[in-house]
């Protein structure tokens, strides 16, 4: 599903790369956690697999797309794969939470009548169906990731990317988000989530990569957060 | 592209409107100052120029023919002068018709003296007055091979103004309305900065979530369009009824100048002015945003 074989990346041409010669595989159907601090190369991570960015070296296959060969035309069909949640949520806050599941509906042109369908269905999933009239900024933290992945998942992408996804909640919040995602991937998902949560990561039991400073440092099915030093 | 996504962007783009408000208001009005001065700029050019075509539909040249010339071959002179791309009218003045207005124009009361007489007999000529008085040099050329053809009067200096004066009037529109353009491009992209920060989070999301360029694009153009649109016919109105109320008080107030002040009617005016003015509108909001949003495409 997911195969990076000698990534690396750089920003500049003479410092050091933000992620050095990395090489993993994700199956399908697989929970990933990507762990490390700050600095450590997982944000690039992200951005790579969302073809944000392009590898300076090295293959990044995707769902069958081969990310360093991929035409900018086609990104927008490639990241129809992917659903992706971030620590800081990312809605639109003029609109209210139907308009922005909805509008990832909208943008690939998914019939409206269908839409009518797809966003209450999606909504019940989050727990949030009566909330379809609120705007965004009326809602918990919680509650807004709920709307988050409402939109990252509409679309029915066979793989989830969670960058931080509960980096800006409590922790109730924070491990309400976790059983979602749990649940998202008892459902057939690939998801992947990048986090630095120690508590979430040692208690779920998951498959854990850890990354420090640009290389992957171990990769444990069932694992723990490993520290730094 | 579907029905059902026509109908979103469109309306998209007419909600970004109310969306961004600010955003929206400084472009409207910047597209609104550019449209009104250049509508203002517009009115007052065709009207100078309207004037000058007046004055030069009043210059003749004026045609006599040798003595003894039968009325057939004057007739023949004025057909082939009519039938000249250069010439707008042929007026035959007989020799009587001439003396009576040169009584009226010179002599008076003391015309009377001259009771029976006509001094200018054998006079009888063609005025002819021209479409384009900076071609009065060529029908002159044409007239001096013309057999019949006595003498001819013309005058080099006045046309010479009228052509040069009408030359530097479009040099001087030409200018102004570059300068325009100009000072418009300046103050629409000062606009569309301001709008980038509103833009680039939205922009991001929908490139994230999987929309083509196309996708992205169309509701922010709709959107400066409809700007456009906005901008543009505010000061059309505008212009409009402060056109309307100045020839009138023109005319008022200096019905002496009535001869050599014409006015063009605000219908003849605004036949060009308006779409001129909607299409550098929707071209001024259409391009704006378009710059704006390849910006931020490349996420």
């Amino acid at each position: 599903m997911i195969t990076l074989e000698n990534v690396s990346k750089s920003y500049t041409n003479d410092g050091m790369p933000a992620l050095n010669n990395v090489s993993l595989h994700i199956d399908r159907g697989e929970f990933v956690f990507i762990v490390g601090d700050s600095g450590s190369g997982k944000s690039t991570m992200i951005k790579l697999l969302l073809r944000e960015l392009t590898p300076t070296s090295g293959r990044i296959i995707v769902n069958n797309f081969d990310l360093s060969r991929l035409k900018r035309r086609k990104i927008p069909k490639y990241r129809r794969n992917i659903g992706v949640v971030f620590q800081d949520f990312r809605l639109l806050k003029d609109r209210n939470v139907y308009e922005n599941v909805a509008f990832a509906q909208r943008v690939i042109e998914v019939p409206t009548r269908q839409i009518k369908k797809n966003v209450p269905a999606m909504l019940s999933l989050v727990g949030l169906p009566e909330k379809y009239r609120s705007k965004t900024k009326e809602l918990s933290g919680g509650e807004q990731q709920r709307v988050a992945l409402a939109r990252a998942l509409v679309n029915n992408p066979p793989i989830l990317l969670a960058d931080e996804p509960t980096g800006n909640l409590d922790p109730r919040n924070s491990w309400e988000i976790m059983k979602l995602l749990e649940e998202i991937n008892r459902r057939g998902t690939t998801v992947v989530v990048v986090t630095h949560n120690r508590e979430i990561v040692n208690a779920m039991r998951k498959r854990v990569i850890t990354v420090k400073k640009g290389i992957i440092v171990s990769d444990e099915e069932k694992g723990e957060y490993i520290d730094e030093d | 592209m579907k029905i059902s996504t026509f109908v979103f962007t469109f309306k998209q783009g007419f909600k970004n409107i109310f969306r961004n408000k600010i955003f929206s208001l400084a472009t409207i009005a910047t597209i609104a100052a550019c449209i009104f001065l250049f509508g203002l700029c517009y009115s007052v050019i065709e009207n100078v120029r309207y004037s000058i075509q007046k004055a030069e539909t009043n210059v003749a040249v004026t045609v006599f023919f040798d003595e003894g010339i039968s009325e057939a071959r004057i007739q023949e002179i004025g057909d082939a002068i009519r039938g000249r791309s250069e010439v707008a009218s042929v007026q035959f003045v007989s020799a009587a018709e001439a003396w009576e207005a040169f009584k009226v124009d010179y002599l008076g009361e003391y015309a009377d003296g001259y009771e029976g007489d006509n001094p200018l007999e054998g006079s009888e000529n063609f005025e002819i007055y021209l479409n384009d008085v900076s071609k009065q040099q060529q029908l002159v050329s044409y007239l001096e091979t013309v057999d019949g053809v006595r003498e001819i009067n013309h005058s080099d200096v006045t046309a010479n103004i009228l052509t040069q004066f009408n030359r530097l009037l479009s040099y001087v529109s030409l200018g102004i309305i570059g300068i325009l353009l100009a000072v418009s491009l300046f103050l629409i992209s000062n606009t569309v900065a301001m709008g980038i920060a509103v833009r680039r989070e939205e922009i991001g999301i929908m490139k994230l979530i999987g929309a083509t360029d196309f996708v992205v694009r169309s509701p922010f153009l709709i959107e400066g369009i409809l700007l456009g649109v906005i901008g543009a016919s505010i000061p059309l109105i505008a212009v409009y009824f402060i056109y309307n109320k100045i020839i009138v008080y023109a005319a008022d107030q200096f019905a002496i100048l009535n001869d050599i002040l014409q006015f063009k009617t605000a219908r003849d005016v605004f036949s060009v002015l308006i779409p001129v003015a909607l299409v550098m509108g929707v071209g001024l909001g259409f391009f704006g945003s378009l710059i704006t949003v390849r910006k931020h495409l490349r996420v």
